[in-house]
């Protein structure tokens, strides 16, 4: 708590720092609306509470939140929705949780990701923040349980992180709540627009699927032309992805729009 | 959404079409891509300094605690000690409450009321609601503020995972899911919100197994029941020292008798009506982290403990007035209490039950918390015992060695004891718990199922221990 705060990926750019506000359930008006992803166990319902105010039940084993819990913070004047997602490993297959947090960003359109990572085992955490990444553009890396990861002797080179990743990545230890203060100066560079994000795209080459993605992709752009993630919609198409080929079917995949101008409604 | 049927649309079917001549092993190449990038990335990142102590000491304490050989053992001893704590614990402030509520505050409030109110709502207000009231908050209020923190202690430390891990294997061979160890032990404080947290599971087919199953964990309203019965007909069996571990003993015994009919169930239905195969997942094993105490101890006493209390004395209140009024309702020359009880108590003493108590599960439908001041009462309206004391329908405690005196004039023996803790176990989840069930399971057939099979189970329990009882003990 008074220990001195790791380097962050921001030290020199920091102008004034805002006062966060816990609006605990108040949620009747909200400016952003922020998600919180990540691996489960990772300390996001911890984040969570810290930002809100709220008491969410937080468990030390995996898979403890089911649906997603909503709670608000004001922080400089504007106030931001945070949504808590259930933890997961990929935004891939589709199990119940999965399914929530998947539909959430992609259709719940949030202002801001930010990625829950866990610092101690950063590489498996990696596998989400590279997936989220190619749904989303606005995104910032907490890089958690950073006093846990001190203590087992791994250090993280959070500025290398964020220039490979293209979005700010911020150490931190949400229980403590070191680092909290600049992930908040990053929440609302990013999704104020003032700090830019060139999100590093992944890029799915599967020899002998080539042909067929850009097909798939001409396909969907074609109908949808403004659909902002048409390769990451294709090869959930191509893998054989069920509630994917439903949203495309029934259209609703069309309301992803690049800007977020129009909010759709998220099925709980 | 998995649920959906296959759309019908051509961009999908041209997508679906491709699918056929795609590489073979498309999907593990994709989800390769992505791991080889993740590896990549961490590599230059990340730096580890020497060895972490830590992490060392952490192994070294997993490679002890999901031993097949040790494991288990330090599981019981961990949930035993746990128990042990409550039953001695709850004992002194069980006490002072019952002291405070249904001695001192009841002792002035009913001439208040009898002399203000019309004798039939004075003793429906008093009488009924509020002495129903304090009993459970007495009897209810010291144990969980003891078990519910201590065992968020547990959850904390990252205990449970290691107790899901160890206990995996043994689901997985009882057809069940491994991490329906986690919704057993949510059972453990709700069975409500032990049904809810099955939504973890992702086969539909393993998840009714988890919900149907969950009400053999005993849940806090059954706790304080186990512990008193166990305290007053099984400890006083042994002298005063040893009794906190007779009561601590029986009441484990119990418990693992629920956790043997949770697999056992499991497995007579995976095998009958939710037959199929087991599928696996895997269980990542948190680190140990230091609870957080002060934190601990204010959510788990806000959130679950004063919840549960509230749930409760919502319930106590209706259940008081109810309780009062088949024990002063006269329909022709005897109470209803009195018709009830007599028509039940063949069916009761043939279980090594009464009809008191049949009366009292009927009762206590909405809430187990009620179960044992609504036994009590209506013991000493039968008996008469309460009649030099207060009035027919008026409960009272007494302690430990006051409840084994209206109970032993009741006609309870050991035999009773032994059987309200087995029947405790056994019998129909509270409206609550059905309710939730009925809700995430949208059938009725299974909410049925979910009510009788364990009341089908207790019912034969109860009657083959008293049976060999009466057969040997006598």
């Amino acid at each position: 708590m008074s220990e001195a705060c790791p380097p962050s990926a921001c030290d020199g750019c920091r102008a004034v720092r805002g006062e966060l506000e816990r609006l605990g359930l108040k949620l009747a008006t909200f400016d952003h609306v922020v998600a919180l992803a990540g691996n489960p166990n990772t300390g996001k319902s911890t984040l969570f509470n810290r930002l809100t105010g709220l008491r969410q039940h937080t468990g030390n084993w995996p898979g403890k939140t089911i649906a997603r819990a909503e709670g608000g913070f004001g922080y400089n004047g504007s106030r931001y929705k945070l949504v808590d997602l259930p933890g997961t490993y990929s935004l891939r297959s589709a199990s119940p949780d999965e399914t929530v947090a998947r539909e959430f960003l992609l259709f719940g359109q949030p202002d801001l990701t930010v990625v829950v990572a866990d610092a101690t085992s950063l590489e498996r955490n990696l596998n989400l923040a590279l997936q989220i990444l190619q749904v989303t553009d606005r995104v910032v890396l907490a890089l958690n349980l950073m006093d846990e990861a001190r203590a087992h002797g791994i250090r993280v080179d959070a500025r290398g992180l964020a220039n490979q990743l293209g979005v700010p990545v911020v150490p931190c230890s949400a229980r403590s709540g070191e680092g909290v203060d600049d992930l908040l100066v990053e929440i609302e560079g990013v999704t104020k627009g003032t700090v830019p994000t060139r999100p590093y795209r992944l890029k799915l080459a599967v020899p002998g699927a080539a042909a067929a993605l850009e097909q798939v992709v001409a396909r969907l752009r074609a109908r949808y032309p403004k659909l902002p993630n048409a390769e990451w919609i294709a090869l959930r198409l191509l893998e054989g992805d069920r509630a994917v080929a439903a949203r495309v079917a029934d259209g609703s995949i069309g309301q992803l729009q690049p800007d977020a101008a129009e909010r759709v409604a998220v099925p709980a | 959404m998995s649920d959906s049927p296959a759309p019908t649309d051509d961009l999908v079917d041209f997508a679906e079409g491709l699918r056929w001549n795609l590489p073979r092993n498309f999907h593990d190449q994709l989800t390769e891509a992505i791991y080889t990038e993740s590896t990549c990335i961490a590599e230059r990142t990340v730096a580890r300094e020497g060895e972490s102590r830590r992490l060392d000491w952490q192994h070294r304490i997993d490679r002890l605690v999901t031993n097949p050989l040790t494991g288990f053992p330090i599981m019981g001893l961990v949930f035993a000690a746990v128990l042990w704590i409550t039953i001695i614990g709850a004992n002194y402030p069980s006490g002072w409450l019952a002291w405070l509520l249904t001695e001192e505050a009841y002792g002035w409030l009913r001439p208040l009321a009898f002399g203000a109110l019309p004798n039939w709502l004075a003793g429906l207000l008093v009488d009924g609601m509020f002495l129903a009231t304090g009993w459970v908050i007495s009897v209810m209020l010291p144990p969980m503020a003891i078990f519910f923190p201590a065992f968020t202690i547990l959850e904390d430390l990252g205990f449970l995972p290691r107790v899901a891990f160890n206990l995996d294997r043994v689901f997985h061979r009882a057809g069940a899911h491994g991490k329906q160890a986690l919704t057993t032990a949510m059972g453990y404080g709700c069975n409500a919100a032990g049904v809810i947290a099955a939504r973890v599971i992702d086969s539909p087919r393993e998840r009714l197994i988890a919900i149907l199953t969950n009400n053999f964990s005993l849940c806090n309203g059954r706790w304080p029941t186990q512990i008193l019965v166990a305290s007053v007909f099984l400890g006083s069996l042994v002298p005063a020292h040893l009794a906190g571990f007779v009561a601590t003993g029986a009441v484990f015994a119990v418990a693992l008798l629920g956790f043997g009919l949770t697999l056992l169930t499991a497995w007579a239905l995976s095998r009958t009506v939710l037959r199929g195969e087991a599928s696996t997942f895997s269980l990542e094993l948190p680190p140990y982290r230091p609870p957080n105490l002060w934190r601990t101890l204010y959510t788990s006493l806000i959130d679950r403990t004063l919840f549960v209390l509230w749930r409760a004395v919502v319930f106590a209140l209706p259940a008081g007035a109810v309780i009062w009024l088949v024990a002063n309702v006269m329909v022709g020359d005897q109470t209803i209490a009195h018709w009830v009880v007599n028509g039940l108590d063949p069916l009761g003493l043939f279980l090594g039950l009464n009809g008191v108590i049949l009366l009292a599960y009927i009762i206590a439908i909405p809430a187990n918390e009620i179960v044992i001041p609504s036994i009590l009462m209506l013991t000493v309206l039968m008996t008469g015992q309460g009649e030099n004391w207060a009035e027919a329908g008026v409960m009272f405690e007494t302690g430990d060695e006051g409840v084994k005196q209206i109970l032993a004039a009741g006609g309870w023996t050991v035999l009773t004891g032994i059987c309200l803790m087995l029947f405790s176990l056994c019998h129909n989840p509270c409206s609550t718990t059905l309710y939730t069930i009925y809700k995430e399971t949208g059938s009725a057939k299974w909410t049925a199922l979910s009510a009788l099979m364990p009341t089908v189970i207790g019912f034969v329990l109860c009657a083959a221990v008293a049976t060999i009882w009466r057969l040997t003990v006598g």
